[in-house]
């Protein structure tokens, strides 16, 4: 399945991250604790959670755009300094430059590392096709719909050609048909490149259909994996149609009983802050 | 009929013609002499000597632009001041914002003599510039950038704070250098904010220097109107006025086209339109 398993492509160890919070106990609030991950070279890894436990930070720390309070971050056994240079990053919310088109996009990673106009706007054009925005390149984000800019985001994280892609809930704002259809592209472009990936979502139905391995955080604060759920659909999946498999069922409930009691838990604590 | 003539997107411009036409008019029939008996003043001579005259109003900027053509060179100081009023006091509010608004130290340290700098009557430093820089163009010119600098720095000031926190991170992501964020976020996202900002500092680099001209100078828009009401020529100043109101809509105007040309990527509507 991984293309060279001996050094995992991004490795987390008892990594904790505490913010200074004036009126929080102790001043300190801390989003995750004593967090150990490995995303192996080509595995697929979600991590889901209730909210507020702390998903984006475990994905910052992987990014490199925030350091562990204690504990390391490793990519490719190299301990990481500054921000993780072989990383692509795709973002919750929007993040495409507003001022730059679809192509201008796509591209601006590759004209930030010195690529020649001429190859990177090639390369883009040719990313764009691939995620079916060929015909649109000239557009500005405004005149997209959320799901071209999604799109459009994963070109630009692609176009790179990052060895870990960082996913962080990419497609929740997405209405459920078009989240399918981009949940199988995105599976096709990883089958075909078999590149690390680390995907968080809420979503445990997404989580399943679309990982190698699930981790489960507990409920925030101080939050850390509970539980570890190693998939073995058959692939290549349709995220669709697994979801129907017995095999995916019994996953879902299995996963479910762990998260359940942390969900409940965030939820109460929610409750308790408003 | 009145279904018709009421306004309406369609025949906006031709009531707004209209209306121009109504108020010269209404200015013609209460202030040249013997028209209409004199309602307020003790004689007819007076509305005219307060007012002015439209017909001799047009007359004088007629003068001034073709039979004596003796306008140009004062219109031309003027502009010229207006223009590197508008420049230098832009581009060095770009700059300083830009600059303070990535240093917070800096700007925290700074914080209390900007905001002391931009609360202050700047107009009242006028006199200070005649006596530092003379009569010339130069004061004229320091004057519009006091004026000009703060519109447009406080913009750019807000405009780099205000970079989405996603993007700037999505930017670094994919391998921006701290000079490509400046180039490729900080800057661009600093321009929509600054184009606002370019209408309001236009009209006050003009203010800057017609104000200049007018508290002492010789030569100028501002200048000719000073002299004019030195000798009770109320039509002259009129004239001036008129002058000046037109060339500043000129100049807005073609603010508005340049912005329109660079600001393609915003959507129509203006999101970012303060202050």
């Amino acid at each position: 399945m991984s293309v060279s398993a001996n050094t995992p492509a991004l490795s987390l160890q008892a990594a904790s991250v505490s913010f200074a919070a004036p009126g929080q106990p102790g001043g300190r609030y801390t989003a995750v604790a004593d967090v150990s991950l490995t995303v192996g070279a080509g595995e697929f890894v979600s991590v889901v959670g209730p909210t507020g436990c702390g998903k984006s930070t475990l994905l910052n720390l992987a990014a490199g755009l925030l350091a562990p309070s204690s504990g390391t971050v490793s990519v490719f056994g190299q301990p990481l300094v500054g921000i993780n240079r072989r990383a692509g990053y795709m973002f919750q919310a929007d993040s495409l430059m507003p001022w730059r088109t679809a192509l201008g996009n796509v591209m601006a990673g590759l004209e930030f590392h010195g690529t020649a106009p001429a190859q990177a706007r090639e390369q883009a054009d040719d990313w764009l096709r691939r995620v079916g925005l060929g015909a649109f390149g000239d557009r500005y984000p405004h005149q997209m719909s959320g799901g071209m800019r999604k799109r459009a985001s994963l070109a630009q994280t692609l176009v790179l050609d990052p060895d870990i892609i960082l996913m962080d809930e990419p497609f929740s704002a997405l209405d459920i048909q078009t989240r399918q259809l981009m949940e199988n592209e995105v599976l096709t472009l990883w089958s075909e490149k078999k590149k690390a990936v680390l995907f968080i979502t809420h979503d445990l139905d997404e989580a399943i259909a679309m990982s190698d391995r699930v981790v489960v955080m507990s409920a925030g604060p101080a939050s850390r994996p509970i539980g570890e759920f190693s998939i073995d659909l058959d692939r290549p999946r349709d995220v669709a149609e697994v979801r129907t498999t017995p095999r995916f069922i019994a996953l879902h409930k299995a996963i479910w009983a762990v998260l359940r009691d942390e969900v409940l838990k965030g939820y109460t604590q929610q409750l308790q802050k408003a | 009929m009145w279904q018709a003539l009421r306004p309406s997107p369609g025949n906006l411009r031709i009531w707004q013609a209209g209306l121009l036409l109504a108020i010269v008019g209404l200015w013609h029939v209460l202030t040249v002499p013997g028209m209409v008996p004199p309602l307020i003043f003790e004689n007819d001579q007076q509305a005219a000597f307060f007012f002015g005259e439209p017909v001799k109003v047009a007359q004088r900027i007629s003068r001034w632009f073709v039979q004596d053509g003796d306008i140009y060179g004062h219109l031309g100081i003027t502009l010229l001041e207006t223009g590197l009023a508008f420049v230098i006091g832009s581009a060095s509010g770009l700059a300083v914002g830009l600059w303070l608004a990535l240093k917070p130290m800096a700007s925290a340290l700074l914080e209390p003599y900007i905001k002391a700098m931009n609360s202050m009557p700047r107009i009242i430093l006028a006199p200070i510039f005649s006596v530092w820089f003379g009569l010339g163009v130069g004061s004229k010119v320091a004057l519009g950038v006091t004026l000009v600098f703060f519109i447009v720095f406080f913009n750019v000031y807000q405009g780099v704070k205000e970079v989405s926190p996603v993007i700037l991170a999505n930017a670094r992501m994919l391998g921006a250098s701290p000079r490509q964020l400046l180039r490729h976020v900080y800057l661009p996202s600093a321009t929509s904010w600054v184009f606002s900002s370019l209408h309001t500092s236009v009209g006050l680099a003009f203010v800057g220097a017609v104000v200049g001209e007018y508290l002492g100078s010789a030569s100028g828009v501002g200048y000719l109107i000073h002299q004019a009401e030195g000798v009770f020529d109320i039509n002259t100043v009129m004239a001036g006025i008129v002058v000046l109101t037109a060339f500043a809509l000129v100049l807005d105007a073609s603010v508005g086209k340049i912005e329109r040309h660079l600001m393609t990527w915003q959507p129509p509507g203006g999101a970012s339109d303060k202050l």
